[in-house]
């Protein structure tokens, strides 16, 4: 039994559809992320699998709990974090943690064990005493990551819990999340908009969009699902007329989008076009101002589903292999 | 209960960090009643009355004089004599007097010839307070004037003892039962009110729905949290207030120990009343815009500023459900007339009643998701 199934989950608002008709697992041990734009439904989704929001049809379980029927079973074996700060600024780290503790009806000699050891997990010992209100950002989201952990959940819920977070405390909370996952043998269901983030850290990403998923895998395969390898960016001073034909013609070229003098091409092998590129433009007698090339990320894999292009390049995408994937159509 | 308990500790441990809010609910009803309670409760002195003499005769002198024993003594007015009616119906109407005293031209003629002398009072009855100050003291004073210096032997008159069966009560102490009430009210208002919309606005309620805390463990928590910082509220104007408004004998501890049941009433009814009107409010705004409101039309229906008994038939209706009418009587009776809980045992039950009613209102009402 995986620890989330989640069947035609669907949750509608009016005539406005947040989420609809999703259907997925999330298995033992896995780190899943949802990534997707503002309003693609991520936020609704979580809410729903914690019982916050009622959903209008569908079913969901978590370890075999129904999300409606056994809202309770479900609250006490899950851990969250909502987008919010949530944490209470006159109380210290402690207090904050112990009233959690209190609601999930941890007994008294165990709380204090429990309080001084995930403290010591998000590397807040020393502050235990300390007010909310002196804490950084990066410090009460670590603060609220242990307090969700308090009653020793095996399934963690966390919506956005970097946002608003400078860099530093980002990774500091990332890296923290997978020790605390390998330590305490946590599955992890996360959403996020960073997609650094979800490329290293993610066993599986659902890219969510309109409230559905368009795809679902895991982010090399991802990756690989897009046409090309790498990704050249180059601008030319001034171009001759049927100047992106001679790009799409360069060898191993997947793709080639343009906009004015600036071009986007996706190549499968990013040296060796490079190599030919700058060797017709010099026979062309036309002007690199700059050129880049890198590896395929995960944000072209969002563009690639979620943005403009991909309407168009949905309907003739090469490469759109993996057996997760959801056509939009 | 140790879920409800958690709730408790988490509110009042912030209470006591951040008590700002909480003691600005105290200062508010305390300022109110020394203000109000000097600005309306003094009697009222100075008022300056024009007095035209048109008969010159020695009646007519003999009442000026009485005049003028009032202006030297109760100074209830000032007289200021005027030989022209027209000048000094004038200075009524600007203002620069409050009342015309007219002793007419056949004033002496008709006391003596025992004809039923008249004398008119010109008043600016745009000031209610001023006019009737003014006319009861005209009254009492024609009283000795009209007594005969050889009464009857047997007088067909019948008399009016008055009897008060408590010492004087002066406005300011008649003010502090509603002063209570009103710090009560406004610690629940920013309490259950103010401060819960805004934690729920801050997503601080998300934190506890997701934990495995049941509907009613919820309500029971907000409340009691809520009726805690109001009894303290309480508490705090029942000794303060009654230092500040004289109250005799203020640490009396049988009376303390009685309105402290009446302060714990008032308080679950008022912030069980609040969570009710605020279970389904998302909007800080909407606190803050029904305040003044609120405490308009529950707090003036009451009694605690004028007596209930002047008021017109739709506001009897309010005054008969409001709580405050209830709380404010019960303190009353404890305060002014130092009775037991036998007789406020009928507030303390509709208090008491009201607070169930309502708490079990909101708890159909309450929502368990978001």
């Amino acid at each position: 039994m995986a620890d989330v199934e989640v069947e035609s989950l669907t949750k509608r608002f009016g005539d406005f559809c947040a989420v609809d008709a999703l259907t997925f697992t999330v298995e033992h041990g896995e780190i899943f992320g949802l990534l997707g734009p503002n309003g693609a439904g991520k936020s609704t989704l979580i809410r729903m699998l914690t019982t916050l929001v009622p959903p209008t049809s569908g079913t969901a379980r978590i370890f075999g709990f129904d999300i409606v029927r056994d809202a309770n079973s479900v609250r006490q074996s899950i851990g969250v974090i909502p987008q919010a700060m949530t944490s209470d600024l006159d109380l210290s780290a402690e207090e904050n943690m112990s009233i959690f503790a209190k609601l999930y009806g941890i007994p008294r000699d165990k709380r204090r064990r429990t309080i001084r050891e995930l403290l010591k997990a998000v590397d807040l010992e020393q502050w235990i005493d300390k007010p909310v209100k002196m804490f950084s950002g990066g410090m009460r989201r670590r603060l609220e990551i242990a307090r969700g952990l308090v009653h020793e959940p095996k399934i963690f819920f966390l919506d956005e819990p970097t946002t608003g977070l400078d860099p530093v405390s980002r990774v500091a909370v990332w890296d923290m999340l997978a020790r605390l996952k390998q330590e305490r043998d946590l599955t992890i269901l996360v959403t996020t908009h960073y997609m650094d983030e979800a490329d290293k850290l993610c066993d599986r990403i659902a890219i969510v969009d309109h409230g559905k998923f368009v795809a679902l895998d895991s982010p090399l395969k991802l990756k690989a699902s897009i046409p090309g390898k790498n990704i050249l960016e180059v601008s030319f001073s001034e171009i001759p007329p049927g100047w992106e034909d001679v790009l799409k013609r360069l060898p191993d070229v997947a793709e080639v989008k343009g906009e004015d003098h600036v071009f986007r091409i996706s190549s499968n092998n990013g040296p060796r076009t490079t190599i030919e590129l700058l060797e017709a433009a010099r026979k062309a007698g036309v002007t690199v101002a700059s050129l880049s090339v890198q590896s395929t990320t995960l944000d072209d894999v969002f563009v690639h589903y979620t943005g403009h292009q991909l309407r168009d390049a949905l309907q003739s995408a090469p490469g759109y292999s993996s057996e997760f994937m959801y056509d939009r159509k | 209960m140790n879920r409800i308990w958690a709730i408790i500790e988490r509110d009042l441990r912030r209470f006591r960090r951040s008590p700002t809010l909480i003691i600005v609910s105290m200062v508010m009803p305390l300022v109110q009643l020394v203000v109000l309670g000097y600005a309306f409760g003094g009697k009222i002195k100075n008022l300056k009355v024009g007095v035209v003499d048109q008969d010159h005769g020695v009646p007519a002198v003999k009442l000026k004089e009485m005049f003028q024993a009032v202006a030297a003594n109760a100074r209830t007015f000032d007289t200021i004599p005027y030989t022209d009616q027209a000048i000094a119906l004038r200075d009524l109407r600007n203002g620069r007097i409050n009342g015309v005293l007219n002793i007419p031209p056949n004033f002496s003629r008709d006391a003596l010839a025992g004809n039923s002398p008249r004398i008119a009072l010109v008043e600016d009855n745009t000031d209610q307070f001023s006019a009737s100050a003014l006319e009861g003291t005209l009254d009492q004073l024609l009283v000795p004037y009209n007594t005969k210096s050889i009464p009857p032997r047997l007088s067909p008159d019948a008399t009016l003892s008055i009897v008060e069966i408590y010492p004087y009560v002066p406005y300011i102490q008649y003010l502090l039962p509603g002063t209570i009430v009103l710090a009560i009210f406004v610690s629940a208002m920013i309490g259950g009110g103010i401060i819960y919309i805004d934690d729920k606005a801050r997503g601080l309620h998300e934190g506890y729905l997701v934990t495995p805390i049941r509907k009613l463990e919820l309500i029971m928590g907000f409340n009691l949290s809520g009726a805690i910082k109001a009894v303290i509220a309480g508490v705090v104007l029942v000794t303060c207030g009654s230092l500040i408004a004289g109250i005799p004998d203020p640490f009396n501890a049988a009376r303390l120990a009685r309105m402290l049941v009446v302060v714990m009433a008032t308080s679950l009814a008022l912030i069980s009343m609040m969570f009710l009107l605020m279970v389904r409010v998302s909007d800080p705004l909407v606190p803050r815009a029904i305040f003044g409101v609120l405490n308009t039309v529950l707090f003036f229906p009451s009694g605690a500023v004028y007596p209930t008994q002047s008021f017109p038939g739709w506001m009897k209706v309010i005054t008969a459900v409001d709580p405050m009418t209830y709380a404010v009587h019960g303190f009353k009776e404890l305060i002014l007339k130092n009775t037991g809980l036998m007789a406020v045992s009928y507030d303390i039950a509709y208090l008491l009643g009201f607070a169930a009613l309502t708490m079990a209102a909101a708890t159909l009402l309450f929502r368990r998701t978001l």
